[in-house]
């Protein structure tokens, strides 16, 4: 069995293979002089197709899919992520591509800027506007952070596809239990320390959630200052960076299998966006969140500067299962071990921008 | 007859083309319109889905860029030359 680690980076999306995950090769870039800002590995047809989200900046955004671990892609003739006409809006870029649960094996959710969400019915061929979302009286209010407007994460319910929960920046996390027909805020706990108003309905500057591996009602969340946790699927939030040395940062993961595990990587504070003591460290937590430990075996030891942007930190889904980040410097590393130990995969490349990884 | 110009990036979809001969005359958005109904891929790399220019998409007819002109109002008559370029942009 090999492994696929699918990167994102600013001018290319680059795929690396192994037997081990420690010896890494690694081919492209595809899409040369794209933004790759969203990729996934969907393997719940009986084969895996990899769909990657990119962006030129010349010629607009797009998405292909590969069903031969990319030695060929698809882009259909028509845009596959388009706004409808009657919007006025056209898309910036699609920020996250997420397969439904395996009882929806053709559903593919994509997370647009601005703030939108598009579904798919055909395995990701051809996605559709979420009217209920785009609709929601509270999209005006919406705002912007430096990345731009856009729905980052898409959090299906694993078992139940009428239940999803969505995060962007700036407005926070948006719950469904109807399948999309209508949206709730759920930000109650998650502080916006940039407001006048620090506890607002939504307006948060949620980076990226994450969903447990045992408890489906369990989410995780780093936000912009602010580690939560969520019992209720997202409904109200409370802290859990007590344990860790800094509450910023951009990803957090959890573990594919293993509940109550989760993984984050801490910047100092929104104005030093430097890993904390100037440090390449990992920080895991087993317990959700009570008690965190720096994973660095294997990673630099000296000064370390560059950052890791909220897609660019995942696991696979193996046992023991491997976890990966790539910074914007063009690093990337793996774990075959859960964090335990970490080894370069590459290096120079340009800024990464997500990974994905998953057993092929 | 109008002859579309195309750059090497974008040749690739229209079957390797360089250059492509549209019927339609008037504006440059009938001309666009053309190109968008014969090679959608092409079209959509021009223009989004609102039908507007991409920003970092340059067209020139007749050598003059639209954008100084009457943008995709601009008329474009029989026998003109519509050339595409990519403005200098990108990291």
């Amino acid at each position: 069995m090999a492994t696929l680690l699918a990167i994102g980076t600013g001018k290319g999306l680059f795929l690396a293979t192994s037997t081990d995950r420690r010896a890494w090769e690694v081919t492209g870039p595809h899409f040369p002089m794209t933004g790759v800002y969203a990729v996934a590995i969907d393997k719940r047809a009986g084969r895996p197709r990899l769909l990657a989200g990119m962006t030129s900046s010349h010629f607009g955004p797009s998405v292909a899919t590969s069903d031969d671990l990319g030695a060929s892609w698809q882009e259909p003739d028509r845009a596959p992520v388009a706004f409808p006409t009657d919007t006025g809006a056209s898309l910036g870029r699609v920020w996250q591509l997420a397969p439904a649960g395996a009882d929806q094996p053709a559903v593919v959710w994509a997370g647009a800027e601005p703030s939108a969400l598009f579904r798919s019915d055909d395995g990701g061929r051809s996605f559709q506007l979420v009217r209920a979302l785009w609709d929601h009286p509270h999209r005006e209010s919406w705002g912007a952070g430096f990345g731009g407007q856009a729905i980052h994460s898409v959090l299906p319910h694993p078992g139940d596809p009428a239940r999803m929960a969505v995060a962007m920046s700036t407005g926070g996390v948006y719950r469904t239990e109807d399948a999309g027909a209508s949206w709730t805020p759920g930000n109650t706990g998650i502080r916006a320390y940039f407001l006048p108003d620090e506890w607002p309905e939504f307006g948060q500057c949620v980076h990226k959630i994450a969903r447990d591996a045992g408890n489906p009602d369990r989410l995780y969340a780093q936000n912009h200052h602010g580690v939560y946790r969520s019992d209720d699927d997202g409904r109200t939030w409370s802290s859990i960076a007590a344990g860790l040395p800094s509450d910023f940062g951009f990803p957090t993961v959890a573990h594919p299998s293993r509940p109550g595990t989760v993984y984050v990587f801490p910047l100092v504070a929104d104005g030093q966006r430097f890993p904390v003591d100037h440090r390449c460290r990992v920080y895991r937590s087993t317990d959700a969140g009570d008690k965190w430990e720096p994973l660095s075996v294997g990673l630099p030891e000296g000064p370390f500067y560059p950052s890791v942007l909220r897609d660019a930190m995942c696991a696979d889904d193996a046992d023991p299962a491997g976890v990966y980040f790539g910074t914007r410097s063009g690093e990337v590393y793996a774990s075959p071990d859960e964090g335990d130990s970490w080894s370069l995969v590459a290096a120079h490349l340009p800024d990464v921008l997500c990974v994905r990884a998953a057993e092929v | 007859m109008i002859t579309v110009l195309l750059p090497g990036p974008l040749r690739g979809e229209a079957g390797g083309a360089s250059r492509l001969t549209v019927a339609a005359t008037g504006t440059l958005r009938a001309v666009l319109d053309e190109l968008d109904g014969a090679w959608p891929r092409l079209g959509r790399r021009i223009r989004d889905e609102r039908g507007e220019l991409r920003r970092y998409v340059n067209v020139y007819v007749d050598g003059e860029d639209c954008r100084h002109a009457g943008g995709l109002d601009t008329p474009v008559g029989d026998g003109a030359e519509v050339q595409v370029l990519p403005s200098v942009a990108g990291g």
